[in-house]
């Protein structure tokens, strides 16, 4: 039995709020452009691969179950992003490689070939991305798909967790090209605003990245790191953070410190998941389709 | 002459003992914290409010950070050299301070807490 939920049932369900949301992503007045189609994509976050310990006595399983998962959708999304911390981190380069190799063994089961990648700082802080890059190439980058401009931003190669003078520079030149209401979209695996700056969930900055792209008024960023859904306006700017496939972390200063949230076995995998992105013909809004991962 | 020598020495000491107390006010209370992962020594530390402090920063082993959010100031800790790090906390409370340079697996619980009294 498939557990998806066609995307396009999902849509008529979202106006009512029962089982999705559908966010207006500030891109009102776009004319639709000729040649443009619907489409979505899937976003995957914070798998973690390699960890071990009590938030997920079945980290070695939640991630083939996301693949298998998304296999089942319906209807295929168009591509696929990672938006970091594909593996757990550790000290060890030869133990980090393997981590990289089995992660992208199990995600080469997906049915959709267009895979997009991200590091998060576990994957990249400890060696300025070596080894993500020997995997999968460059941490930053951008791609068009049907009218929209996707910008892929890396800020955990620096373990200080900056974008970094050099990006921020590519960044520029790259918007340089855009109309001012191109439709863009950002991946990050860091907010791109201060969050909770008490636990780390900050950017140095950011806010320069933010800059650049306010005089765009059609932006919106997905991104990871938080272990959660969060979403938030900088301006006109949407911002939206996916669920993990590992653990999932406390709302922001909810409580004294950022420890994962306990693993249920009344209710395993709760909070953990992953998301359809929606991106519609007129590119006014996005919808975000949630899906939880099941036992 | 011999009075207004003793004034002029008087005035002179005066003088003296008001730099000084000026002096003392603007000297900050030097804090030495040592970081290494995944955890600071001391990990508390207690202030007064206006009382200005000099953390004196080391690190044991890698490249670490030292953030105090609720009050804007940060610094890199480098292995190797003394970082220094300014705070007169101009509010009371219990604060959070941080690594915030991804130092490892165990890096998020990276962090300690300041009392201002």
């Amino acid at each position: 039995m498939t557990s998806a939920i066609d995307r396009r049932q999902f849509l008529q369900l979202a106006g009512l709020g029962s089982i999705g949301v559908v966010f207006g992503s500030a891109l009102p007045g776009m004319a639709r452009a000729a040649g443009q189609d619907d489409f979505y994509f899937v976003q995957l976050s914070d798998t973690h691969w390699g960890f071990e310990g009590a938030p997920n006595p079945d980290a070695k399983g939640t991630l083939k179950k996301a693949v298998t998962s998304v296999n089942a959708l319906s209807e295929q999304p168009d591509f696929i992003v990672f938006t970091g911390d594909l593996t757990h981190t550790t000290d060890n380069p030869v133990e980090r490689r393997r981590r990289m190799a089995e992660f992208k063994d199990i995600v080469g089961a997906l049915r959709v070939k267009d895979v997009r990648f991200m590091p998060g700082e576990h994957d990249a802080s400890l060696d300025s991305g070596k080894a993500f890059k020997e995997f999968f190439g460059s941490t930053y980058y951008t791609f068009d798909h049907k009218g929209v401009h996707f910008i892929a931003l890396d800020k955990v190669s620096d373990p200080r967790a900056l974008i970094g003078d050099e990006q921020l520079g590519w960044l520029a030149q790259d918007l340089a090209a855009q109309s001012k209401d191109a439709r863009i979209v950002v991946f990050t695996h860091r907010p791109l605003f201060d969050l909770a700056p008490q636990w780390d969930w900050a950017t140095r900055d950011g806010a320069k990245a933010v800059e650049m792209l306010m005089p765009f008024t059609n932006v919106t960023v997905f991104y990871g790191h938080i272990h959660q859904e969060n979403h938030h306006m900088t301006g006109h700017i949407a911002h939206h953070s996916a669920k993990s496939l590992i653990f999932p972390l406390p709302a922001p200063m909810s409580q004294p410190k950022r420890d994962p949230l306990p693993w249920d076995p009344a209710n395993p995998y709760r909070g953990l998941g992953f998301r359809e992105v929606e991106a519609e013909d007129r590119g006014t809004r996005f919808g975000i389709n949630e899906f939880p991962v099941k036992a | 002459m011999r009075r207004s020598r003793r004034i002029v020495l008087a005035a002179g000491l005066l003088a003296l003992a008001g730099g000084a107390g000026v002096l003392a006010q603007k000297q900050p209370r030097v804090i030495k914290v040592s970081a290494r992962r995944f955890s600071f020594t001391p990990h508390e530390i207690t202030v007064r409010k206006g009382e200005p402090v000099l953390f004196e920063l080391t690190s044991e082993d890698i490249f670490m950070g030292m953030n105090i959010p609720d009050f804007g100031v940060r610094s890199d800790i480098v292995p190797g050299k003394t970082m220094q790090l300014a705070l007169t906390p101009d509010k009371a409370g219990t604060f959070t301070f941080l690594c915030d340079v991804f130092c490892g697996d165990g890096h998020e619980g990276m962090s300690g807490t300041l009392v201002v009294t």
